[in-house]
């Protein structure tokens, strides 16, 4: 391990949008087994960041190295081969695939055949989905879609995942279960996660990053940093005292 | 599955039939004419295989027909010796195809502008032979011929007999099955983990991208595939008809489209079907005897409210059609569950 066990540290990060600074100057590591939450109001910049470590946009300066080497530049399905698992915003699934078919294509890509079925079977049990295994995605419910994403990133086992607002249109149930899912991933390897549902921040953080205009605007265990009167003015709209 | 079942027993007593009882029974005209209709056939697989499965839509796919067809003839006319052409025509096609993929998909080109890049070589290379008459347009033994094309294109031969050119039972013979050696290649690859992930691909590439997947890669592989499967079409063609700069045409690429729209993007038999099913219409209004209001239609105008009618009332065209019908029937008797999965699902790959 390089970097002091870090996985991902991104130095310098900075995007730039015409004249408007997105992502301005950012530091930032996560170590193996650390389970980050990044947080922070509409616009600031967290979801650009996030697109930024996994490759879908480009930084205009700075570095983001995985495992100590750069990964800036290449293309996402190299990142991906890396040993980054990436789950977007909106649920990016395969429609016309049943739900066994699409664990099956991600698992399949480190994994012989036989060891790619084996590991579609136990993903799907850990979702909780086997049941779903043999309907089409395109027929799910959103939240159901989500958890297919989910399986896919996870089927390949990444050391890396990055999961963008993953309970978005969950239920309760399965909110809870996602919760207990993630921080199981983070045994393993190392789990971020962009999320706006701060009762789900609560749940699942160690330690949390918020982002305010751009910038990393407080950073550490989670419960010191919600308790943050900066980063609570933040989140109500006002500016930061 | 009862229905790939029955699916596949069609296709196979089709090919037997073709194969088999056409050749013992059919006269000299029928079986000119069905090889002409399979080398199209193979032309429309090759786009079936890339729109269809892997949402490539090239609108310029015969132009690496006509590639095919016109290095079939050009080798042939120099080396004497039609097997090596066909080998030469099949790799031009497909190193075009390569060529050509390799730019598009490395500049991330899809969607329309695909379309209208594969239709814009297709188009140049037409204008490009229209042009080649006189005798400085010579490759070889070969006059490029211009408009007229090459009609004196040496008729394929068995390997190690170059005497004896096959008659036209026997070219008909070739042209079908090497139209049901394309049909079981397509299967075969669709079949497999790389066919799996081009059909993924069509269906979100960016989660393919997001899995490890490169989508450049895989679309080059497909295209690279139909190229060749084009070629061959090509050398099947410039066998019974004879190679012109009409291979290339807007005609030819638009009717190809047609074809896939009647049988049914996503399937690999429809396309077939529909080539075949057109070409016989429009050989039938083609021909002068008709009396009535029969001799007043012109193929060209059917053919225009045939595509109208697809397009606005049977997208999915006339398999996806027929295989919903059956569903419908099966269900109604009870034989099977009500849920039907559309044609388009890479669970079924049974058309």
């Amino acid at each position: 391990m390089n970097d002091g066990g870090n996985l991902l540290q991104a130095k310098g990060l900075t995007k730039r949008f015409g004249g408007v600074v997105a992502v301005d100057n950012v530091d930032f590591a996560v170590r193996y087994g650390e389970l980050r939450c990044l947080i922070g109001p509409n616009g600031a910049g967290k979801s650009t960041f996030f697109k930024m470590l996994s490759g879908q946009l480009k930084p205009t300066s700075g570095d983001v190295l995985l495992k100590g080497n750069s990964i800036v530049g290449l293309p996402t399905a190299r990142i991906a081969s890396l040993g980054v698992g990436i789950k977007t915003q909106v649920p990016s699934v395969f429609d016309g695939m049943t739900v066994r078919e699409s664990v099956y294509l991600a698992a399949g890509r480190t994994l012989t055949s036989l060891l790619a079925r084996k590991r579609t079977t136990e993903t799907l049990e850990q979702m909780r989905i086997s049941h779903l295994a043999k309907r089409l995605v395109g027929e799910l419910a959103h939240g159901q879609r989500q958890i297919v994403e989910l399986a896919m990133v996870v089927a390949p086992q990444p050391d890396l995942i990055l999961l963008d607002e993953p309970a978005a249109g969950m239920t309760g149930d399965e909110v809870s279960h996602l919760a207990n899912v993630i921080i199981d991933l983070a045994r393993s390897g190392a789990v971020i996660v962009v999320e706006h549902d701060m009762k789900f921040i609560r749940r699942i953080a160690k330690v949390v990053t918020v982002f305010s205009q751009g910038k990393v605007l407080s950073e550490g265990p989670a419960a010191d940093v919600l308790a943050d009167q900066r980063v609570r003015d933040v989140y109500l709209g006002r500016e930061a005292s | 599955m009862m229905r790939s079942a029955l699916g596949y027993a069609i296709v196979t007593l089709s090919a037997i039939y073709a194969l088999f009882y056409v050749p013992q029974h059919a006269d000299l005209t029928t079986m000119i004419n069905g090889s002409v209709y399979a080398s199209y056939g193979v032309l429309a697989l090759s786009l079936a295989l890339i729109w269809g499965f892997a949402g490539i839509l090239s609108f310029g796919q015969a132009a690496f027909f006509g590639i095919g067809g016109y290095a079939y003839a050009i080798a042939a006319l120099n080396f004497d010796n039609t097997t090596l052409a066909a080998a030469v025509a099949i790799a031009a096609a497909a190193f075009s195809a390569a060529l050509l993929g390799y730019f598009m998909f490395w500049g991330r080109i899809s969607d329309v502008y695909l379309g209208v890049i594969t239709l814009t070589v297709s188009l140049i290379l037409s204008r490009f032979f229209n042009q080649t008459a006189g005798d400085q347009w010579t490759i070889g033994n070969a006059p490029l011929g211009g408009f007229n094309g090459i009609p004196s294109t040496p008729i394929i031969t068995l390997p190690g007999d170059p005497s004896n050119p096959l008659p036209p039972e026997q070219i008909y013979v070739l042209a079908i099955a090497t139209l049901v050696i394309c049909y079981l290649l397509c299967r075969l690859l669709l079949a497999t983990r790389f066919g799996a992930i081009v059909v993924a691909i069509r269906e979100n590439e960016t989660r393919a991208e997001l899995l490890g997947y490169d989508s450049r890669y895989y679309k080059l592989g497909v295209f690279t595939v139909a190229g060749a499967m084009a070629g061959a079409a090509g050398v099947l063609f410039a066998n019974c008809v004879f190679v012109s700069p009409n291979m290339f045409n807007l005609q030819t690429n638009g009717q190809l489209i047609i074809w896939i729209i009647i049988g049914g993007v996503g399937t690999l038999v429809g396309p077939v079907v529909g080539c075949f099913l057109t070409l016989m219409l429009s050989n039938y209004l083609g021909t002068v005897n008709h009396s009535g209001i029969l001799a007043w239609l012109d193929p060209n105008l059917v053919m225009g409210v045939l595509l109208t009618m697809f397009v606005l009332i049977m997208r999915k065209g006339l398999l996806p059609l027929v295989i919903s019908g059956f569903d419908r029937m099966a269900s109604a008797i009870g034989r099977r569950p009500a849920k039907s999965m559309t044609a388009n699902t890479a669970v079924d790959l049974s058309q």
